[in-house]
């Protein structure tokens, strides 16, 4: 089976939809001749045409303003917003617009358009280059909110979302593009190569949108996460020696919430970890609903870790990042209450 | 006849591999343009949205109208300003390269815009700039090793650490705190010259963007915000032709020139040689005498070109013949601006010569002072405190737990 790295899955998954579906077109800023500023449209306008996949200009919401015209008409828009930091001008065209017009037109008109975007830290991008978005789009119905964490995962789920009627915000942990960061930032890069989820089928296969995965089978505590944190947790697990199961949710609306309560009524811990601030993140989501659907079964506070409260900043990078120490210590905790 | 619809996407003339061709690019010759009074009804000067002031000629003359708008000290100083940011960007560029720190931006080949603009405003005037203008900074005497301390976030960092490399902020300097998004500072600087007329003061507001970001929607409201309110501002459009690998036709699509975007507006549009130090000093002191006269705002196209790749992490081998600025055919502004000195025996090549070794000596010099307060990966930097410090006014409580929590 072919080894890719993310980028490489991405692309391929865009590829195989495009040979597959003529309607499926992929634009976004330096998307087409040069294929994007992390190259996962790279070869695309070469190959299918300068009308399938082609340059933007720079204004995000006239890239997700276009693409709902486009997906009104009845193709398949792939666009790509060059870092979810920049997605905010097109804030309004994918809340008020993409996400309510299958609902305010009872069906009559849908919006079904994929906006990729990469997120997260990790790579010293300060504050236009690191944030985590999600929740602001968790929060809006009409939206399905999707983070992949590997190259399987990154192209079944693309391939998924394009065929999905919906739209679909996909999220790339820009720090995962070229291996499986696990925060242990000090240490040698790994390259997805000589990870098994580096190993991506050819053609077109599916990850189903709204399914979690077990990453890690354990009895002590469920960990929720997603993107790069999923890597993270499992370090924190080998780290504590804390016999955790390690939850990757990889879709965040709709959410896979029975993997989560079978996973918590059984360990009855529960961490849930992300990148994003802590207020308001989606890990307060996923606290209240392991209280509504677990409570019972749980034998400690639920522990919540992510991202301090303040901008992302440049030169601490490392002391913002919630790392495999932070994760270890509420692991810890959660094992102690 | 066939009447199937086609998508049309503009391309670049040449692509990597290709002969560099600039054929494209209309020149008019050194001093053709008038200049206008600056009273002047905006309806009759249209044509200069379309066309590009000059001053300096081939022979290295100033001529025509806009010349004469600094004196041989001022061009010498000008001179010497753009050989400070260019020894700079490559210093700090091998900075990069050596591990210092994260990222860099240069301003090769604009240089003449930033530094000129900046000698044609005043102390209390504001500048909201993008990350292609620390020429306003250095051509104001700001301190060289604080923008390396900002370079390097070290602990003598007045950002703290917290910006990306060269998202200067320096409110006593006129340069408003850059944000790294592309465009929203347009409009802000409009709202920030209406208050400037509201408070019935004198300062006005240069607000800066590049070709490619004039396609977002901040760059239109910050023109009709100026039109409305006859704002004094001046709105800088600094085409260097590209936007990382898009070619600026994407941005410009049928409008001919980024200065034409203006006339829609009402706003007197001008289109200059950027690379042409007098033409940019002549031209911004216009716009800023109109702004200043309460005649409202000005945009101008500044005509150059990016000679350096995007950034750190830009290759532009991959999508622009390699040899393409050579062709560039408004050459580059310092060689310009020498020359046109030594034509009038204002200096010699000698004495440039010397020129470059003392101004590389006194960045240098800079150089080795910051990096005695840290570089990025080779601290001391800035405290994690920091960090969570001027996210509010008083830090809150759930900032004071998160910190103690951090284990500061």
């Amino acid at each position: 089976m072919p080894r890719m790295t993310m980028i490489e899955a991405i692309r391929d998954a865009h590829a195989v939809m495009m040979e597959a579906n003529p309607d499926v077109v992929v634009f976004g800023e330096d998307v087409g001749y040069f294929g994007g500023v992390f190259r996962c449209t790279a070869g695309l306008q070469e190959r299918f045409g300068k009308s399938r996949c082609f340059d933007a200009p720079i204004n995000e919401s006239g890239i997700v303003g276009a693409a709902i015209g486009m997906a009104a008409y009845g193709l398949r828009p792939v666009v790509e917003i060059q870092f979810a930091d920049y997605v905010y001008p097109a804030y309004d065209q994918i809340v008020s617009e993409a996400a309510r017009l299958r609902y305010r037109s009872a069906g009559d008109f849908t919006a079904p358009l994929v906006v990729r975007m990469p997120t997260g830290g990790g790579i010293f991008g300060g504050q236009t280059h690191s944030q985590s978005p999600e929740a602001l789009f968790t929060h809006v119905s009409g939206l399905k909110t999707v983070v992949p964490s590997n190259p399987y995962d990154a192209k079944g789920m693309l391939i998924a979302a394009i065929e999905d009627n919906d739209p679909v915000i996909f999220l790339e942990p820009k720090r995962l593009y070229n291996g499986p960061f696990d925060g242990h930032h000090e240490r040698p890069v790994t390259p997805w190569a000589k990870h098994p989820l580096g190993e991506v089928p050819e053609g077109r296969y599916t990850v189903a949108l709204g399914k979690g995965e077990v990453r890690r089978a354990g009895s002590a505590v469920t960990v929720l996460a997603y993107g790069t944190m999923v890597h993270v947790a499992l370090a924190a697990a080998e780290d504590t020696g804390i016999d955790a199961e390690v939850i990757d949710l990889r879709t965040l609306v709709p959410l896979d919430v029975e993997l989560i309560e079978a996973s918590v009524k059984k360990t009855g811990r529960c961490v849930v970890v992300h990148e994003a601030t802590i207020t308001s993140g989606f890990g307060a989501e996923l606290v209240a609903t392991v209280e509504e659907r677990c409570f019972y079964h749980l034998e400690a506070p639920i522990g919540r870790v992510g991202g301090w409260d303040t901008p992302y900043p440049h030169a601490q990078e490392w002391n913002y990042f919630p790392g495999p120490a932070r994760v270890g210590e509420a692991l810890k905790r959660a094992m102690e209450g | 006849m066939d009447l199937k619809l086609s998508l049309h996407v503009p391309e670049p003339e040449v692509r990597p591999g290709g002969r560099p061709d600039f054929s494209g690019v209309k020149i008019p010759k050194a001093g053709s343009v008038k200049r206008p009074p600056v009273d002047v009804d905006p309806a009759e000067i249209r044509d200069l949205a379309y066309s590009i002031i000059r001053v300096l000629n081939r022979e290295g003359r100033a001529v025509g109208d806009w010349a004469g708008s600094l004196t041989d000290e001022e061009l010498l100083a000008g001179l010497k300003t753009m050989m400070r940011v260019r020894a700079f960007d490559r210093r700090m560029l091998m900075a990069q390269r050596q591990g210092k720190t994260s990222f860099y931006m240069q301003c090769l080949g604009e240089e003449a815009i930033a530094c000129a603009f900046r000698k044609a405003i005043e102390a209390g005037d504001m500048n909201f700039p993008t990350y292609r203008q620390a020429g306003l900074l250095i051509a104001d005497d700001y301190p060289l090793v604080d923008m390396m301390s900002q370079i390097y976030s070290n602990r003598r960092d007045p950002l703290k650490g917290r910006q990306l490399p060269i998202l200067y902020s320096s409110k006593d300097h006129g340069f408003f705190s850059i944000s790294g998004n592309l465009a929203t500072q347009f409009v802000q600087a409009v709202g920030w010259a209406m208050a400037s007329a509201i408070k019935n003061d004198t300062r006005v507001a240069a607000a800066w963007i590049g070709d490619g970001s004039t396609a977002e929607s901040d760059f239109h409201a910050a023109l009709v915000f100026a039109s409305t309110y006859k704002a004094p501002v001046v709105l800088n459009v600094v085409n260097n032709q590209w936007a990382i690998s898009t070619f600026q036709g994407i941005a410009r699509g049928g409008s001919g020139t980024f200065a034409a975007r203006g006339l829609g507006f009402g706003i007197p549009s001008l289109r200059a040689d950027g690379n042409d130090y007098l033409a940019v000093h002549a031209v911004s002191k216009w716009a800023v005498e109109r702004a200043r006269r309460n005649l409202g705002p000005t945009l101008i196209e500044w005509v150059t070109y990016r000679a350096a790749a995007h950034s750190t992490s830009d290759d532009p081998a991959a999508y622009r013949p390699k040899d393409e600025s050579d062709a560039w055919p408004l050459g580059d502004p310092i060689t310009r601006l020498k020359n046109h000195l030594v034509t009038i025996g204002a200096w010699t090549e000698e004495r440039h010569v010397q020129a470059e070794a003392e101004i590389d000596a006194e960045v240098l010099a800079a150089q080795r002072e910051a990096e005695t307060f840290g570089t990025l990966h080779d601290g001391p930097g800035p405290s994690v405190r920091d960090m969570f410090e001027d996210v509010y006014e008083t830090l809150p409580p759930h900032l004071r737990r998160q910190r103690q929590e951090a284990g500061y």
